[in-house]
Formats: C-alpha cells, structure tokens, sequence
C-alpha cells in the first residue's frame, strides 16, 4: 500500500493557484447556493414551507404518538434481526468451510442463494406466501426479521469465512501441535480472533440492517417509514416533511454507528493482535456493507 | 408448474424482469456517471465540492433506499409536482431511477474514492513533476489506474443495484417482486414453484455476474 495518493494529487497552491481556487470557490460556491435556493423556491411555490405542516414536530404528542413508536419498532426489528444473523453468520461460515464435503457444500450454496435474492422479494415471499403453507397469519415483524436474518446472515457469514481464513496459518499449525481437535481449533484459536477483528464489519452491517428494516414500510410493518412520515403525513397532510424528518433521523443514527465502527476499526488496528482481516472483507458486498472509510 | 403454463402468468414474469432489467441499466449508467463527477469532487482542491461531495455521500448513504424511492413519488411528484414523462408509469419508471441512481452513486464514489488511495502517490507526483494540472492528473493518470482497481466492489455495487431495483415496485411499478406477490395471492396452491423461479432467476443471472467481476477484477487488475 501506498501514501494517501489523494492527499498528493496537487501541488501546495502558489500565488496564482490561489487566485484560481479562489474564483472557483466563488463560482461553486454560488453554483451550490444557487442549486438550494432553487429547492427553497420550489419548495415555497408548492407552499411546503407553511408553519401549519411543520408545527406537528414541535408537539410531544406528534414524537410519542409517531415517531418514537415507529423509530422504536426499526430498532427492535434490527436489534433482533443483528443478534439472529449473527448466529445465522457463525454457524454458516463455519459450515461452509468444513472439511466434510456434505456440510460445506450446502452451507455455501445456502449462502450464495440468499445473498443473490432480493431482500424484498424474500420478504414477500415470507410474508405472503408462507401463510398459504402454515395457513397462519404471518407478522410483520417476523416477516421482516427472518428476511432480515436470511441476507444479512449470509453477508455476515461471507464476511467471517473471509476473517478465519485470514487468521495466519501459524495460529491452527500451533493449535494441533499441542493436540487439539479440529473443533477447538476452530472455536477457541480461530473464531475468537476472526471475531475481534470483524467488529467494526458487524457494526457497519447494523446500518444496513437500519436501513433495510425500512423495507417493512411496504407489508405495513409500523416502523418508522410507516408510522412517522405515512401515517403522520397522512394526519396532518404534510408527508414531505415528514419524509424529512424521518431522513434525518435515519441519517443521523447511521452516522453515529457509522463512527462507532470507524473507532473500532482504528482500536482494533491499534492493538495490532487481531489479524487483518479488513481487505479481505471489503469485497464481499460493496453496495450494502459500508464501504471502507478512506 | 401449472402456473407458468398460464400465459398471463408467464407475461407478468417476463415483464417483471424486464422493469428490473431496465431500471438497472438506466440507473447503472446514471449512477457510474454521477459517481465518478462526485469522486472528482471530493478530491479536487476546491473546498465547496469537497464538501458539496461529503455531504451527498454522508445524506444518502445513511438514508434507507425505500424513504428515497418513497420521496421520489410521493415528494417530487405528488408534492412537487415534478413529473418526468406524460406516461403514468413511465413516469414511475423514470422516478424509480432518479431515487436508485441518487442512492447508489454515493456507492460508486466512495469505492472510487477508496481506489483512487491504491494508486501509488509517485504516480501522481509523476504526473505534477511534468506539468499536468489536477484534473489532467486525474483523469489521465489517476482514474485509469483507480477504475481498474476498483472492478470488484463496484461489481458488487451493480449486484446491489440490481436487487434494490425491486424496491421500485413500491411507487406501483409492476417490477419482479410485485410481480410475484401478484402471482402467490392468485395461487396459494403453487407458493413455493412460484418464489423458487422468481429467486432463481435473481440467483442465475447474480452468481454467475458476480464471479464475471472477479474474473474481470483478476484480470485487469493493475500488477505491482
């Protein structure tokens, strides 16, 4: 690896660079002023500014009625849905790369079909298909939940497969010289280290599971895209601005476990014990997985 | 398979695919364009596209894909009354692919961004010892060097796209899983033929484009 090559592609302005950075700030500048004020103005024509649309965000009874019910079911959904892919993660990764050909191959198979299926579609298929086979109605929430668990578990097992397999060899050859099995190779030597290291991919991975969990809004799951901008905007009339809302609350949940992971990755880096792993992994699922951070 | 011996039924599988195919070669296109200027933007010495380029990344990175595609309709259009084709679901359409392309662009140019970091600084300083200016830096020796390296997560960014283009059937687009929910309601008999096929077909084109960009990432990679 090489220096932060963005940090070198130019020189230290001299007087004229200057001048010309200068101009283009202005002109940019303008250009970004210009780009809001035009989103202001289509705002006001279409009269989304008016105090009557906005006036329900300042009443508690519009946070504990909507908002905070709704934000409270996206985090319950994820919480759940985390822990359970998790499991679902561990148990495929070390399935896929056991040595028994009649494990490994449908642990991979597993994996490869559920990453490659769209979460909505799995989602529906749980939703509405499931019922005619259990001819019982199926909830929203363990609707969203187990879709939730079936991708993002084979994302995570991906992930920890890749962070075993990139613990130095060194550490299972010293493990079976003082005679362990297999087993407590893998679950005392192997995972403990794969797992250190994949903390900060777990945490990105939870905002995926936020965002993902939006999905609900569409087979009437009351989280927060339901309860705080459809039915609330239904009430008050003023879905835009519930929309935005709910955008910056989503925003600024995922940033903060955004900065969580990257505090991680820099203490795990640190350290410098776990092995790492972080490359390996990047490649697993760039759209969905966070990308790595500079 | 009785099911697919109806022909209507086999036309609203086939259309079902072709909306995702549609939305996501339209909204590849958009989003590998505006993802790379955005790339640019965040690199370039001027510090209102840095920033102009953090904040688009930081705004929809972070905001789930169903609010934006749910903006797109019910803010743009309704509210707005933005509307992109006399066609009502053409419109849609076209909506379908503003929201995708918006959101996945953050994607491409935060792996851009990460891409342009594996070119080795000497290449650069090469490029600013004979006298090129930043964008021909850029464009000329840095971007070719980052695109090669970057193949793979941006395969798996098109992947992605690919999947999330069903998230369009929201806004009443009668995309792939729509499609199937239609199917199951109207033949509770058949749910599992129903969803292996509609999955399978996700799975037989996904898998093997996934390997395609490893291959292709393999390559063209950059050897050092």
């Amino acid at each position: 690896m090489s220096g932060n090559t963005d940090a070198v592609l130019y020189d230290h302005p001299g007087p004229r660079a200057k001048m010309r950075s200068l101009v283009l700030t202005v002109v940019f500048g303008l250009a970004v002023v210009g780009l809001l004020w035009w989103i202001y103005r289509k705002f006001d024509e279409k009269g989304q500014w008016a105090a009557p649309l906005w006036r329900p965000f300042l009443e508690s009874s519009t946070w504990t009625d909507y908002i905070l019910p709704g934000l409270w079911s996206t985090i319950s959904a994820a919480a759940v849905a985390m822990l359970l892919s998790l499991v679902f993660g561990l148990v495929f990764a070390v399935g896929r790369l056991s040595d028994h050909r009649w494990i490994s191959i449908p642990a991979g198979v597993v994996v490869e079909f559920f990453r490659a299926v769209p979460l909505l579609l799995m989602i529906f298929f749980i939703f509405y298909g499931i019922p005619f086979l259990t001819e019982e109605p199926m909830p929203p929430f363990w609707a969203v939940v187990a879709g939730l668990t079936l991708y993002n578990g084979s994302v995570l097992a991906e992930a920890f497969r890749a962070g075993i397999r990139a613990v130095p060899r060194g550490q299972s050859e010293a493990g079976y010289a003082i005679g362990m099995l297999k087993s407590q190779v893998m679950q005392e030597i192997l995972v403990p280290q794969a797992a250190r290291a994949m903390l900060p991919v777990i945490v990105s991975q939870l905002v995926v599971l936020v965002k993902d969990t939006a999905l609900g809004y569409i087979i009437g799951y009351t989280e927060l895209l339901q309860n705080g901008v459809n039915t609330l905007g239904a009430n008050f009339g003023n879905i835009v601005a519930a929309a935005m809302v709910a955008a910056v609350i989503y925003i600024l949940l995922n940033a903060s476990l955004t900065y969580v992971a990257g505090v991680l990755e820099r203490r795990t880096r640190r350290t410098g014990r776990a092995p790492r792993v972080r490359a390996a992994v990047v490649a697993t699922d760039g759209g969905r997985v966070a990308e790595p951070q500079g | 398979m009785d099911v697919f011996s109806d022909p209507t039924n086999i036309d609203t599988y086939v259309t079902g695919f072709l909306w995702i195919l549609k939305l996501t070669a339209a909204a590849t296109v958009c989003a590998l364009v505006l993802g790379v200027i955005l790339a640019a933007m965040r690199v370039s010495p001027i510090p209102v596209l840095r920033g102009f380029g953090t904040a688009w990344v930081m705004i929809f990175r972070n905001t789930p894909l169903t609010l934006i595609i749910f903006f797109c309709y019910f803010g743009l259009y309704s509210a707005l009354g933005v509307t992109l084709s006399e066609d009502l679901v053409l419109n849609n359409f076209w909506l379908g692919v503003v929201g995708l392309s918006v959101y996945t662009a953050a994607f491409v140019c935060e792996a851009i961004r990460s891409g342009i970091n594996t070119v080795p600084a000497g290449q650069a300083e090469a490029a600013r010892a004979v006298g090129m200016s930043f964008l021909q830096t850029l464009t000329i020796i840095i971007l070719p060097q980052a695109g090669r390296a970057v193949i793979a997560p941006l395969g798996s960014i098109f992947i992605a796209l690919a999947k999330n283009a069903t998230i369009v059937g929201t806004i009443g687009l009668m995309e792939a899983s729509s499609a199937m929910k239609d199917l199951i309601n109207a033949n509770g008999d058949a749910v599992i033929p129903i969803f292996l096929v509609f999955a399978g077909t996700f799975a037989a084109f996904l898998i093997p484009t996934g390997y395609l960009f490893g291959w292709l990432a393999n390559r063209l990679a950059v050897k050092r």
